[in-house]
């Protein structure tokens, strides 16, 4: 099986390789055949140094095999080019290496840069103008960002706040195909990097909020058109659930529970959609993604677990068929996206080597999950936790903690985590060498007043009454290395702000993220030890990546520029004085302002 | 002499500096495109005529920034300093400046005449069976008033929600639920008095409105102030605005009597 998928991917690839380098395409179909690499084996050993997807590998551990850069030689790291976007929105993508090109996609208007690394200051080799409908920044929810693009065989594919899925030739930027998938006209919007898994170009929908019906859909990378769509709400046959779904769990398990586990007709505006991350095992053939909140109806009108919202999914690859279902927080109360990313590794659990997923949760647990069945292995958590008091192993379900239910009109003090969660949707990495998972997260509590009483329709928004701050110890933010088969925290490296950055890992030993004040770190994997950093121009909450240049020199590029939901106080302007502006973000975030002001560049670190 | 000319300039300034914050040839309004009976960039709402007559009484012309009314709507223009007036805005909204409210409404039941309903209050029975069409907002615990009423009363399964966002491609999205009564999709719907008022005059069935009862349902409102909404730095503005709305206050009653706003007394 695996090696008719490695046969399949190159004879894929070479279609379009004439002009460019095998190897870069290559490194992408290698890395996607190891998936299952046990602690201690390099996930990527024929790694090319290229960066095709923003998590790296199918797996999406963020680990790179290069190790030019190490403890000792990252002390020497130093600016080897710099890049300014022209956009001040937050920016939150993964920088994209192949072929000694770089690509950069920019938050609204969503523009598309091909740099050219080959020469002296990487000038812009092309760039595209998407256009996107101006309406559409009215739509998305936090900020108006974008997070990163897919290469696959000779092209770019990126996604448009307007709900488009486009196509460009990576050698020269012309547009190959646009896909419209998404609706603004329906509160629909596109925020997540797509995912190419063999001919399949994998997008899903933002806007719980807005009371969109949340779906995945699968487009047919040669052509742009639809090859299926899974919702996450209603009927069965729309949901693509079939003969071969075998949820673990009693409570995902019966006929058409998406349309039977809400009141009435309430699926049909029921939220759930998918504008997170998904990852690939080319062994089973199987999609990992996870759902958003159930919207926009109130907890208290909305009785039942809400399925399929904020749970993880497992399809197959081809047909987006469902093989199983596992819902971190049924009946959501607290915004608690189940869109996080999932690590594929095979770990000894117990004594038998099991395919389990990592997946550091919204609510607070890092979830060990076998990746073949949906049951859950271990769940602990990884931040403070009050909302709930663990996860039941047997019934798969949280614990709630029945005195901070919120009913009308109360408010409810001290739920941690805040809703933007333990982390939020910035992606951790897995190291193969040191067997540690980092995870960029969050220490943030809120008060959470149940009822917004005083919506008046056809009036502005005025956002609900949620306030957040810090958690125990006043940090917002915690650089945390998690072993998870041991199931504890090795280190922590505490900060002041949300660590809203990815991460990446390198064979070098060194693990690199970036903070909201400004700062790129990198730091020693085994230890946490502080190494290196550098004080970029504007905050950072984007996915670092590291590449093997044309020189054979491995670098790191990152793009700075503050923004996001928790950075929307800066890049939107924000009034501080507005405790619940940006959904209550901006309560915890008043000193932001002074700490970064906005403003996209790109920073690429080499050795000297 | 040249105090006399210092003091001129000084005017002259003044009133420069005046008609400047005041918006001077331009009234700049932040606005919802497609937002019948508020607005829309055919200028047909009841928001649109009180800009203009806001604007006259300025010796001002009104120049809009359209955007929808959505979450992010203060954000990308008052705040981002593209326009200066928010004709119609919650008056107890604590993020900007808000002028003594202009007009008070309520939520009203919507039902078809020929039905003979005369649903009033959230207490009657018949609710518990009948489809409600309520409006959804949003997530977070933000709905309409009535939707959180009901739901006090266990009343949640007979529910149909109707995005206030809509469809955008249609004209005035958040109409949809008024025309759903009259298509009798649903028996009743529990709708904000201004929208329900000027689109239950356009069906082609009778419609009965009724303010719902209790008005102040436990810890929910369902009635409201409105105001016009300024920058929280800009309080020269609002008190032009405020002297406005005093001087013009029959002229304002006027305009909002055709467009069939119903409103309550405090």
């Amino acid at each position: 099986m695996r090696s008719i998928v490695i046969l399949l991917a190159m004879a894929l690839l070479c279609i379009g390789c004439g002009r460019s380098q095998p190897s870069a395409l290559g490194g992408s179909g290698g890395s996607a055949t190891n998936t299952s690499g046990t602690p201690g084996q390099n996930p990527a050993p024929d790694d090319t140094g290229d960066w095709v997807r923003p998590a790296k590998d199918y797996a999406s551990t963020r680990f790179s095999a290069l190790d030019q850069i190490t403890a000792d030689s990252v002390k020497q790291l130093g600016v080897k080019g710099t890049f300014s976007t022209g956009f001040v929105r937050g920016h939150e993508a993964a920088p994209l290496v192949v072929n000694n090109t770089m690509y950069i996609v920019t938050p609204f208007p969503n523009v598309v840069y091909a740099l050219d690394l080959t020469q002296p200051g990487a000038p812009v080799k092309w760039s595209y103008d998407p256009k996107p409908l101006a309406a559409a920044q009215g739509v998305a929810c936090c900020d108006v960002v974008n997070r990163g693009m897919a290469y696959s065989n000779g092209a770019v594919f990126f996604n448009t706040l307007d709900g488009r899925t486009i196509a460009l030739e990576a050698a020269t930027g012309k547009e190959k195909w646009v896909a419209t998938l998404a609706d603004i006209n329906k509160g629909e919007t596109i925020t997540m990097a797509p995912l190419v898994v063999k001919d399949k170009v994998l997008v899903g929908n933002s806007g719980g909020e807005l009371g969109v019906r949340g779906w995945l859909t699968a487009v047919d990378a040669n052509s742009g058109n639809i090859a299926w769509r899974a919702y996450h709400t209603g009927p069965d046959n729309d949901v693509l659930i079939g003969p071969r779904f075998k949820p673990f769990y009693k409570s995902d398990q019966g006929r058409d529970l998406g349309i039977h586990s809400w009141p009435g007709e309430a699926w049909k505006n029921g939220g759930a959609g998918a504008w997170g991350w998904i990852s690939y095992d080319p062994a089973l053939n199987l999609i990992y993604y996870g759902t958003s909140n159930p919207g926009p109806w109130n907890s208290e009108q909305r009785p039942g677990d809400n399925k399929w919202s904020t749970g993880l999914f497992a399809r197959d690859a081809d047909t987006g068929q469902a093989v199983w279902f596992y819902q971190f927080s049924p009946h959501d109360l607290w915004d608690y996206d189940g869109i996080n990313e999932q690590i594929l590794v095979d770990l000894p659990i117990n004594g038998a080597m099991r395919k389990v997923l990592l997946r550091p949760e919204r609510n607070g647990y890092l979830y060990v999950i076998d990746r073949t069945t949906g049951e859950v292995l271990s769940a602990d958590p990884f931040v403070h936790i009050t909302s709930t008091k663990g996860i039941d192993l047997n019934t798969g379900r949280p614990i709630e903690n029945e005195s901070l239910k919120p009913t009308m009109g109360t408010v409810v003090r001290d739920v941690c985590p805040a809703a933007p969660g333990g982390k939020d949707w910035q992606p951790s990495a897995y190291s193969p060498q040191t067997g540690f998972l980092y995870i960029p997260a969050n220490n943030l509590c809120m008060d959470f007043e149940a009822v917004e009483a005083n919506y008046i329709a056809g009036t502005p928004f005025v956002g609900a009454n949620v306030r957040m701050y810090a958690g125990p110890g006043g940090n917002r933010g915690e650089f945390i290395a998690w072993d998870p088969v041991g199931r504890k925290k090795v280190w922590s490296i505490k900060e002041s702000f949300p660590v809203w950055s990815g991460v990446v890992v390198t064979a070098g030993g060194v693990a690199f993220y970036g903070t909201m004040d400004g700062w790129f770190k990198a730091v020693n994997a085994r230890t946490g030890e502080p190494l290196w950093r550098f004080k970029t121009g504007s905050g950072i909450i984007s996915q670092p990546i590291t590449y093997r240049g044309p020189d054979g020199k491995q670098y790191v590029a990152v793009l700075s520029g503050v923004g996001g939901w928790s950075g929307a106080i800066v890049a939107g302007e924000l009034d501080a004085r507005d405790a619940t502006a940006a959904l209550g973000f901006v309560n915890a975030m008043t000193d932001l302002p002074k700490a970064s002001t906005k403003g996209g560049t790109l920073y690429i670190f080499g050795l000297p | 002499m040249s105090i006399a000319i210092a003091t001129l300039l000084a005017s002259v300034l003044t009133a420069a500096a005046f008609a400047a914050s005041v918006g001077g040839s331009a009234l700049r309004v932040c606005s919802d495109p497609n937002n019948l009976p508020f607005s829309n960039t055919q200028r047909e709402g009841f928001e649109n005529r009180i800009a203009d007559l806001l604007a006259h009484d300025l010796g001002a012309t009104v120049k809009y920034t359209w955007w929808a009314q959505r979450r992010g709507f203060l954000r990308n223009t008052l705040e981002a300093g593209l326009c200066d007036v928010v004709i119609g805005y919650p008056s107890h909204a604590d993020s900007v400046l808000t002028t003594a409210p202009y007009y008070r409404s309520t939520y009203v039941f919507v039902t078809r005449h020929a039905s003979n309903l005369r649903i009033r209050s959230f207490d009657e029975p018949a609710l518990r069976t009948m489809r409600i069409g309520v409006q959804l907002v949003g997530d977070d615990g933000a709905n309409s008033p009535p939707a959180h009423a009901l739901s006090r009363r266990g009343i949640i399964g007979n529910l149909v929600g109707y995005t206030v966002y809509g469809d955008y491609r249609t004209n005035s999205p958040p109409s949809s639920i008024i025309a759903a009564v009259a298509r009798g999709d649903v028996d009743v719907a529990a709708v904000w008095g201004p929208l329900a008022g000027y689109f239950a005059a356009r069906q082609s069935v009778a419609l009965d409105l009724a303010p719902v009862r209790p008005q102040q349902d436990g810890p929910l409102p369902q009635a409201f102030d409105i105001s016009m909404a300024v920058r929280k730095s800009d309080r020269a503005r609002l008190d032009r605005l405020n002297a406005f709305l005093v001087q013009h206050r029959r002229d304002v009653d006027a305009i909002l009597a055709r467009y069939h706003v119903p409103r309550v007394d405090r």
